[in-house]
């Protein structure tokens, strides 16, 4: 039997069967100290999981709270932790490494047709610093929490709250390199570790995504850092940059902060719009309609997204000038946006689509997404933002896009790579309920909160007026749906796994390369190194036995071999 | 990146087992595999390439980084003019210039460093690096003695700041109002600076004694140009903080 060698982080070299699969070695340290990027990514998904579901638990906590006017559950002061806890867990800690440390990690090198990313120990390392975010982020909820929300606006954050923010804070920081060293390592992995044959132009779109992403973290992440950096110290050893009583300027922190945080925006969507692009493609059977410009608009909202910051700030003291200006290009986001809806839809124009419950989440996604984008043009107009600035209608259009988003894109590529990736079917009748439950239940939860939003129920209250109670219980009552149809979902994946059927390689029929390798994938990503002849989405060059069979053209089967 | 020159470490040749034609039957062992050559990559161009962008992207993330504290040296300098220029008038300029030669010659020691691994000079290589981290070291004891004398006057950022009229310079105009924002900016910009620097005496002493273990060759030397690539990085930021801090009036 033929043999490739593989090296540990120990410095030990293992032999293995070209064929045997990456989760064939067993123990724990095996995973602990695993270089290989398909390991690195099943340990980022089980970790943003578990962000997910604090996250979530946090979301139902808060929407409790809501149900009625005054108090429900917990105190003004607890209700303020629990929303900032909310905000940190879910952006720093799942939506922002889910679909590129987790779904990312795993598929990148396998689409390119190489063995691994470029630098695997640091893509260990990224992973380990996320840990210790997470670990420095846990701790800080321990110790109280903080009530600063997760935008840590000077000067209450710097000066007035008794909170643990400086932990919180570190927390952040380091979340920050954990994120940078993935957009480097997947950088230099796109440029340089593309497989023979494997040119731009057939890039996977889900690589464009991400290749945008990267670009957005290595350039936006750094600023976040410098910020957190001077806010720690204005908060410990009073610099006074960020304090107008000292000659700082407090609206000076909101800017470096959104020139951050509103590319971040674009690092948590974009990757989501690559899986989109993926299911949309497989189900429809077809060649996507405009690749290049679904391509390029991956890099336009890259762009765009670091020229569009100050319109978080319109109501926060700035010239109307940079106002206007501000305005004119957040409404250029909508040509890029607009671009990847329109070809996903006309993709499926004459395609052969099949609804399985990847693509249910696919269709879903564009229809949320559709919503959550055009909500985002109410926000760009001056005039309008006046009224709905901190209302929530601001909360509604951002769980459209981040929700409705990429946490529908995220578990729309959970379900579709899901086979490859753990060599398991799961019940596609159970995907299905549970695809319901948290479509309607978001579209419960979030739609109300639009009406909640433009009748002026500002965003972060503990208390209310009577009349938007009524509102206030729809959205509650959906909240319950929504994490009703998690539930269900994780049951599914966990029955998966437990007793799921082994899969096909290639289950869905797609021409794409990733299903091209044997299911569960083996540990060098393909059995032979692979040549590639046609693009991924080339059905009209792709064999039968690919889309049947998923066997890669050349390759040498299981037993050829002594 | 220096990740993958550990990497190409624990690389060896593929075990061949009981099968004597196994070998040359991937795709990747077409050509000879050099030691330093990591698994994952076909060859060394591709490996040197790798490392070459990886780097060039965390430096300009490093950039990026530094800009916030630009960007608010910039604010503050166009709200406060006199009260910058009068605060500039406290730091040493000749000192200040003298660090900066010091840095410049670090740049070409460590830029020598690089053409000695290319030659694959050990000894020259080893040579340069330490005179590289002999020159980084100097800069930090005279930054230290700078920041010292900082404290001394009551120079110091924000809170901290305390001006002591028989510390200031002679015949240096009086302090106005808010004069501590420039030290905190002043003591931001060099501290993160000088974080900088110890990290990147971390990282050439540990290219040095790879060095000296015999890690680098004519044909591989990656290790060498990427951290080279870093404190040309870290000497291009002082080229600027230098003028802006200390320079203009």
């Amino acid at each position: 039997m033929a043999t490739v060698a593989t090296p540990g982080l120990g410095g030990k070299t293992e032999a293995h069967d070209p064929h045997e699969s990456y989760l064939a070695e067993k123990g724990l340290k095996s995973w602990l100290f695993t270089l290989d990027h398909k390991r690195i990514g099943i340990m980022y998904l089980i970790g943003v999981l578990a962000a997910f579901l604090l996250g979530g638990i946090l979301a139902l906590l808060v929407r409790l709270e809501l149900f009625t006017a005054g108090r429900t559950i917990m105190t003004a002061e607890q209700y303020n932790k629990v929303f900032s806890m909310h905000g940190i867990v879910m952006v720093f800690l799942f939506i922002i490494p889910a679909v590129p440390g987790a779904l990312g990690n795993i598929f990148l090198p396998i689409q390119l047709g190489t063995k691994d990313v470029a630098f695997p120990r640091l893509n260990l390392t990224s992973f380990y610093v996320w840990l210790l975010g997470a670990v420095f982020g846990l701790y800080t909820m321990i110790h109280g929490g903080v009530d600063t929300g997760w935008t840590f606006y000077t000067p209450y954050s710097s000066k007035f709250t008794n909170t643990s923010v400086i932990p919180m804070l570190t927390a952040a920081f380091i979340l920050g390199f954990s994120s940078i060293l993935t957009g480097v390592n997947f950088i230099a992995t796109v440029h340089t570790m593309r497989a023979p044959g494997m040119s731009w132009k057939r890039l996977p779109l889900f690589i464009w995504a991400l290749y945008a992403t990267s670009i957005i973290q290595v350039l936006a992440t750094p600023v976040l850092a410098i910020t957190l950096f001077l806010l720690i110290f204005e908060r410990a050893f009073g610099l006074g940059i960020f304090d107008p009583s000292m000659g700082g300027d407090p609206v000076l922190f909101q800017h470096f902060f959104w020139f951050y945080s509103h590319p971040a925006v674009y690092i948590m969507i974009v990757p989501g719009m690559g899986v989109i692009s993926e299911i949309i493609c497989t189900f429809s059977r077809r060649a996507p309609f405009g690749y290049f410009f679904i391509a390029m608009s991956s890099l336009g909202l890259a762009l765009l997204g670091f020229l569009v910051w100050g319109h978080h700030m319109f109501v926060a003291g700035m010239s109307e000038y940079s106002t206007m200006v501000f305005s004119a290009l957040t409404f250029l986001v909508g040509i890029p946006s607009g671009v990847k809806v329109f070809n996903w839809v006309t993709t499926l124009y004459k395609g052969s689509i099949s609804l399985k419950s990847p693509m249910l989440y696919a269709l879903g996604f564009i229809f949320l997404f559709t919503i959550g984008g055009l909500t985002g043009l109410f926000l760009a107009m001056l005039a309008v933002d006046v009224h709905l600035h901190d209302t929530y209608f601001v909360v509604a259009h951002f769980h459209y896009v981040m929700v409705g988003g990429t946490v529908i894109a995220f578990v729309g590529g959970l379900h579709y790579w899901w086979p490859k990736f753990t060599g398991k079917m799961y019940n596609e009748g159970m995907a299905r309920v549970a695809f319901a439950l948290v479509f309607i239940g978001f579209n419960v939860t979030f739609l109300s909160q639009f009406v909640l939003g433009s009748r002026g129920m500002p965003r972060r209250y503990y208390d209310y007026l009577p009349e938007f109670q009524s509102l206030h219980q729809v959205s509650t009552i959906g909240s319950w749906i929504l994490g009703l149809g998690f539930l269900v979902m994780l049951v599914m994946f966990v029955q998966s796994l437990q007793q799921g059927k082994d899969a096909p390689r290639n289950p869905w029929g797609s021409a794409a390369l990733e299903w091209q390798t044997p299911t569960p994938i083996p540990f060098h990503n393909f059995v032979d190194q692979p040549v590639i002849t046609r693009g991924p989405y080339d059905y009209h060059l792709a064999t039968e036995a690919e889309l049947d069979e998923g066997y890669a053209p050349g390759e040498r089967p299981a037993d050829a071999d002594d | 990146m220096s990740s993958e020159a550990a990497t190409a470490d624990a690389t060896t040749e593929v075990p061949e087992g009981h099968d004597d034609h196994g070998h040359d039957e991937h795709g990747h062992n077409d050509h000879a595999h050099p030691s330093y050559l990591a698994h994952h990559f076909d060859t060394p161009q591709q490996q040197f390439d790798a490392a070459k962008v990886g780097m060039w992207a965390f430096l300009v993330q490093e950039l990026l980084f530094f800009s916030g504290i630009f960007v608010a040296y910039g604010i503050f300098r166009s709200w406060y003019p006199e009260m910058f220029s009068a605060a500039a008038h406290q730091l040493d300029r000749p000192i200040g210039a003298g660090n900066t030669i010091v840095l410049l010659v670090s740049s070409l020691t460590a830029a020598l460093a690089v053409r000695e691994a290319q030659l694959g000079r050990k000894a020259g290589t080893s040579r340069y690096l330490l005179l590289t981290i002999l020159c980084a070291l100097i800069f930090l004891g005279v930054k230290s003695y700078e920041y010292n004398h900082k404290f001394q006057a009551g120079l110091l950022p924000g809170h901290f700041y305390h001006p002591h009229l028989h510390h200031l310079v002679e015949g240096s105009p009086a302090l106005p109002e808010n004069a501590h924002i420039f030290y905190s900016i002043y003591f931001m910009a060099t501290g993160i600076h000088a974080i900088h620097i110890l990290v990147g005496i971390g990282v050439l002493t540990w290219i040095w004694r790879r060095n000296e273990r015999g890690d680098f060759s004519k044909e591989y030397y990656a290790g060498v140009d990427i951290a080279a690539l870093y404190w040309h990085l870290v000497d291009l930021v002082w080229i600027y903080l230098f003028p802006l801090l200390y320079l203009i009036d």
